[in-house]
Parts: C-alpha cells; structure tokens; sequence
C-alpha cells in the first residue's frame, strides 16, 4: 500500500511538471473546454397546468436516477436513501458523499437545474469548484440535458433529509485543487453521448446506457496510478481492471476469457442483468449490489439495448497463456483439494463441477472461476453471499461463507483444484493470494 | 474494507461452461426454504443447532420477530458483524423474514446446560438481576422483558436460556460498547449493558448458561406495556 501510494505521488509530480512545462511552451492555461454545453436555462417554476408534466418527468428522473446508480454511492448502509455519508476508499483518500436530497441547508435544495447539470456535465459543484472524479462525471457527462433535468426533478422531489456529512479525507498531494484541475484537463472533456448513425436505435440507446448513466467503465476498466481510467481518450474502456480500493477485479466485458458476452443469447445476458442469474451464470460481489440497486430496475427494452449494446463489443484479449505443468508437489496439493471439494462443494457444484444452472454455478468451464487473477473466487470462498433478491429472482440460492471455516491453505488448494479439474486449465493459487484477499472480511 | 465505487462496481460474474465440457447431469435442487439457508448452516449448525462450545447461537426456536430484526440488523450495520453484513447485503426484507420463519418454526432439543462454575455469592448476583432488576441504577429484573421463564416473550424479545456462555459474555460487551442497536431510537440493553458490571455480567453469563431449558411452550406470553415504551421500536418495527 505504502509503495503504490509513493508510486503514485511521485507520478503526479512528474506529470505535473511535465504538463506545466508542455502549458508553458504552448501559452495554455489548464481548465476544461466544453464544446457541448448548453447556455445556461434559469427556470423559474411550473404553472397549475405544467404539474401533470411535471409528475411525468419526475417519475421517468426517478428511472433514470435507478439507472446511474445516484443511491448506490449517496446512501450509507441503512441511511437514509440519498442522504450521503457513505464512505469510498481510494488510494487517494476517503471520499463521504454528499446528501442530494433537497434539503436547503446540508441538500441540494439550493441547487437549480443548471447546477445540477453544470455536476453531471461539466463535474463542477454549484460554486464553480472541480469535483474529486470519484464522482463519476467522467462518465454521467455523456448524459443528455433532458435526462439530467427529469433525474433533478425527481431528486427535488423527494423528501429533504436534514444530515451533515463529514467532509472527505483527501490525502497531500491529491487535496491540491491546482492537480485536480490539471487531471480534469488532461483527462477529462466533457461531451453528451453522440450516437452512431452506423448503428441502430437500439444499440445507440445500449451505448448510452453503458457508457452513461450505467457507467460502467468505473469498474470495469483499468485505471492509471493517477485513478483515470487507461484508454479514456478513445475507444473501448471496458476491458477490465482491479475496482479502486477493492479487493475485487471487475472482468473485462470485451474478453471472451473473461465476462464477454459475444458468444451469449441477448436474452441471457438481459436476464443476468435485470435478476442477477442466469442459466450460466450468477452475480456477487460489487455486480450483485450493482443489480439489486440497479440494473434489476431496467425496462424490458432497455436491458435488451445493454444486451444487444455488450454483445456487439469487439474481441480484445489475445489467449491466456497455458499453464505451467504441474509438478509432484502441485499434485499432492490438488489431491488436498479435491478431498476438501468432496467435503465442503460437491453437494451444490456436483462432482464433475456441473452444478445446477440458475441455481449453483457450474463450476467446469467457468470462467470467473478460472481467471486470473483469481481474487473474485478466492473472495467468493471466503464470503459467501447470495445473488440479489431481484423480482425475477426474489429468493436466491446462496453460497456459504468459509473464512471462519478453511484456512489460507485449504482455500487455495479447493480453489487450486477447480481451476485443474473438469477440463479448466488455470494456474495454481497460494496461499498468500488467499491471505492478501481476506482484507476488508472483518 | 477498501470499497471504492463498490456501490457502482460492476464485478465477478461468475460465467458459464462452453460446449468443450462435458456436461454432467445438473444437481438437484429442492425448491425450500431448508435449502435456502445453507449459508446459515455453514456456521450455525445444520438444523439451526450449533454445537453447545460454539461462539455461534442457536437460531432454531428464537422468536421470528427478533429473528428477522437480527437479520435486518446486521445487514444494515446496525448490528456490527462484517461477515454477517457481507452475507445479506443484497437480500430484501420480504426475503429476511421468510428466512426468520424458517428458523422461528424449528423446533430442535436444547443441549444440556453447560456445568455452572459459579460461587454461591455468583449465583445470588446473578438471580437478584434476574429477579428483581436493581432499580437504583435504571435496571429491570430481566423477567420483565425475556418472560418469568427466561424463554424470550414473542415476537421481539429472545429468550436467555440454552446460549453458550461465551456468546452471552461477548453480547453483554457489545451491548455496553454499544454494538448491537447502534441508530435504533430506543436503546435498552446498551443502556442496561452500561450500568452492569463486568463481575454481574458474568456471573448472569455463566448462571444462565447453567439453567436447563424447560420444556413447555411459552409463546403465550405479551410485553407489559412500560418496557414496550422503553424497547421503543425494536418491539414496533417488522416487515409485517
């Protein structure tokens, strides 16, 4: 931690003086350029016959604000929903966020549609300042002017939740608003989401969900030591990457060796997405609350845009190389493993790993089993956990957690076992992999 | 711990065999509430039971009210235990109480009681609280709230008979640290967890540990409206 923290400070001053030296030369001045804005619109109210509108736009913010997922941050475990003071880890300190419920004095109660918009679009709070990205602007300013205003409306209408929260810790050097607006002017422009004429309506409308309000990219995507996520300035940005300060990876959604959805029916990945199961599949972990607090909320037609939308991503990984012949040693650990399965899996993921599609997981040919690196199902092992109770999955099977069960050891060696058995070809686990990811269990 | 943008993640899909694999008859799967609570088992004991040396509580028997108030708890934080929160994170209240009927409905035998290793000026401690409470310092007799038999009083108050001592002990210091009802407007054990000593919780911990469960049924029993107030809404609040 103390090493990837140093790294990361001496990054940012290099870049700085790099960049200030590029500023120079070029007689900038850092501050992000946004060709997309609109002139600011002060609405002042609604008239007796605008109410009926108004209602409708409230209900369709209310979706769209299930969409991005605002609850999912602004809400602390069993707080008062968008009352902020939850908390979020990061290399770079703890943010608190903020309580957008309208509130006049610790809300946004104050704010109009034009501040609130000028956050979502431009990543600025009403009195100009740059906000921190763990906001994720990068992301919602691909969102159009009409929804942000029907998410405002329905926020604004919400009831006002009186509830100070603590200001963030931001770490030196990071608390140095001149870096924050160096990083937003090199990684950051703002821009709605402009659809492809190439493409159909439907796929359009995925893209914009995905790389919008869904915002995918915030997990799904690796990110530089300086927290922008790589590959930012164009292309695809959902290859995949350790979530910032989680003992979790987020697959790459363009790999078929990881959660690619090339090679599904849209209707299988539609289902995975609104229930958390499918047939081949469940979620946990950060994607089990992701669709609890979202995605199980999506229209028919909208999961199926997501569908068609992630189905399309093109192919990026290259093979993962075979494993390393396993040798007398690794043999007698797997035989650990297997005696371990026998005990403590076989009676859910059967004993050829078949399990019991939209149930169990099958455990042969799985491919979150057999990634690397292995930190989901080493944590999965450890914790347990249910997919999200869903409304098209209201009571779903679960896994037990073992960390109070196995060892360091017998985790890596049932784990090390399903990733050589059935036909899964991955490597061996240790028992330092299994240690490193028990942080954040107690 | 470290959760950055946790809450926006999306992560660990757990994906599906390709046509390379053989593909193996799937298990078979009962469609209960049994099945269901596997987790639970994990540690708790199958049938709801764990062992009488366990740190974990019996959950077969306990009232569903507070059953299902535990569960909420803990998933919310309210009830500090991360394994317990990690587990029902994403799991609905209807979902909770469904499980709380579950274990409610269990009838299982207790263990024995554990041998007593208590003096007899332990003992007298420890059946003075029970009995009569201390009322200089705010503190009930505990059979107002947990019945004349010490069998809980349904739906939200548990009984204290048949719990391994060390998980009493461990309760009793988590009610005085405040642990167990942290941002419930009423908080009447932590206030009574407060004012007792280490020396009586102890000496509650291992009498109570000691006492043989009887065996009839006492659902019949109602909280007397004075300690309902002062439960405040733990005895109100339920997904019923």
């Amino acid at each position: 931690m103390m090493k990837r923290g140093s790294l990361a400070v001496i990054l940012t001053l290099v870049t700085v003086l790099a960049i200030l030296l590029v500023l120079a030369g070029l007689g900038l001045s850092p501050g992000p350029a946004d060709s997309t804005s609109m002139p600011p619109e002060e609405k002042t109210g609604t008239t007796a016959a605008d109410s009926g509108s108004l209602r409708l736009r409230q209900e369709r913010g209310r979706y769209l604000a299930q969409l991005a997922n605002c609850m999912g941050c602004h809400t602390a475990q069993g707080g008062q929903p968008y009352a902020g003071g939850k908390e979020l880890p990061t290399p770079f300190g703890t943010f608190i966020t903020s309580n957008i419920t309208p509130d006049k004095q610790t809300g946004i109660g104050n704010w109009n549609e034009q501040d609130f918009w000028k956050a979502l679009h431009e990543g600025k709070s009403r009195d100009g300042r740059p906000l921190y990205p763990a906001f994720p602007y990068t992301e919602y300013t691909k969102i159009s002017r009409e929804d942000s205003d029907a998410i405002f409306s329905h926020l604004q209408s919400l009831a006002p939740v009186a509830q100070e929260n603590p200001s963030g810790r931001i770490q030196f050097p990071y608390n140095f608003q001149p870096l924050l607006s160096l990083w937003r002017f090199i990684y950051f422009k703002p821009g709605v989401y402009q659809a492809d004429s190439g493409q159909s309506g439907e796929w359009n409308r995925g893209a914009y969900l995905v790389q919008g309000l869904g915002h995918c990219s915030a997990c799904h995507a690796e990110r530089n030591p300086l927290g922008a996520v790589v590959g930012a300035a164009g292309g695809e940005t959902l290859g995949g990457g350790q979530i910032m300060g989680s003992n979790w990876y987020a697959p790459s959604l363009t790999s078929s060796f990881e959660a690619g959805s090339a090679g599904w029916p849209l209707d299988e990945i539609a289902r995975l997405l609104t229930t958390g199961v499918s047939l081949k599949a469940a979620t946990s972990g950060p994607m089990a609350d992701v669709v609890r607090q979202s995605l199980q909320h999506l229209t028919a037609e909208d999961a199926r845009a997501m569908a068609v939308y992630l189905k399309s991503l093109p192919e990026s990984a290259q093979p993962p190389p075979p494993p390393q012949a396993i040798n007398e040693q690794g043999r007698a650990w797997l035989e650990r493993g297997s005696a371990i399965y026998e005990k403590h899996c076989k009676d859910c993921h059967g004993s050829s790993g078949e399990g019991a599609p939209g149930i169990y997981p099958p455990l042969a040919g799985n491919r979150g089993v057999v990634m690397t690196p292995p930190v989901n199902a080493i944590r999965s092992i450890l914790i347990g956990g249910y997919p999200p109770s869903t409304s098209g999955n209201p009571k779903p099977y679960g896994m037990p957690p073992f960390a109070q069960v196995l060892r360091d050891d017998e985790v890596a060696m049932v784990l090390s076992y399903i990733r050589t058995a059935w036909g899964n070809a991955a490597s061996l686990v240790t028992r330092d992999q299994v240690d490193k990811s028990r942080v954040g269990l107690h | 711990m470290k959760t950055f943008f946790l809450m926006m993640a999306i992560c660990s899909i757990v994906l599906a065999p390709g046509a390379e694999f053989a593909v193996a008859a799937a298990v078979d799967v009962p469609d209960t509430m049994a099945e269901r609570v596997k987790p639970c088992v994990a540690c708790h004991g199958s049938e709801g039971v764990a062992g009488k040396d366990s740190f974990y509580p019996r959950l077969a028997g306990k009232p569903k009210g507070y059953l299902f108030n535990q569960l909420r708890d803990f998933r919310d934080g309210r009830r500090y235990y991360r394994p317990m929160a990690l587990l029902l994170e994403n799991l609905s209240d209807e979902y909770l109480m469904e499980m709380a009927s579950h274990f409610a409905d269990l009838k299982q035998p207790y263990p024995p009681p554990e041998p007593a290793s208590l003096t007899p000026g332990e003992a007298a401690l420890a059946r003075r609280l029970i009995e009569n409470g201390d009322s200089a310092r705010n503190i009930p007799a505990c059979v107002e709230c947990h019945g004349k038999a010490l069998m809980g009083t349904p739906p939200f108050i548990p009984g204290l008979l048949g719990l391994p001592r060390m998980y009493m002990v461990a309760q009793f210091g988590a009610w005085r640290s405040g642990g167990l009802l942290r941002g419930r407007k009423a908080d009447c054990m932590s206030e009574i967890g407060k004012q007792l000593t280490v020396e009586e919780t102890n000496a509650l911990a291992a009498w109570l540990s000691s006492r043989p469960v009887p065996e009839r049924d006492f659902s019949v029993a109602t909280l007397a409206a004075e300690m309902a107030q002062r439960c405040g809404d733990i005895v109100r609040s339920s997904a019923e």
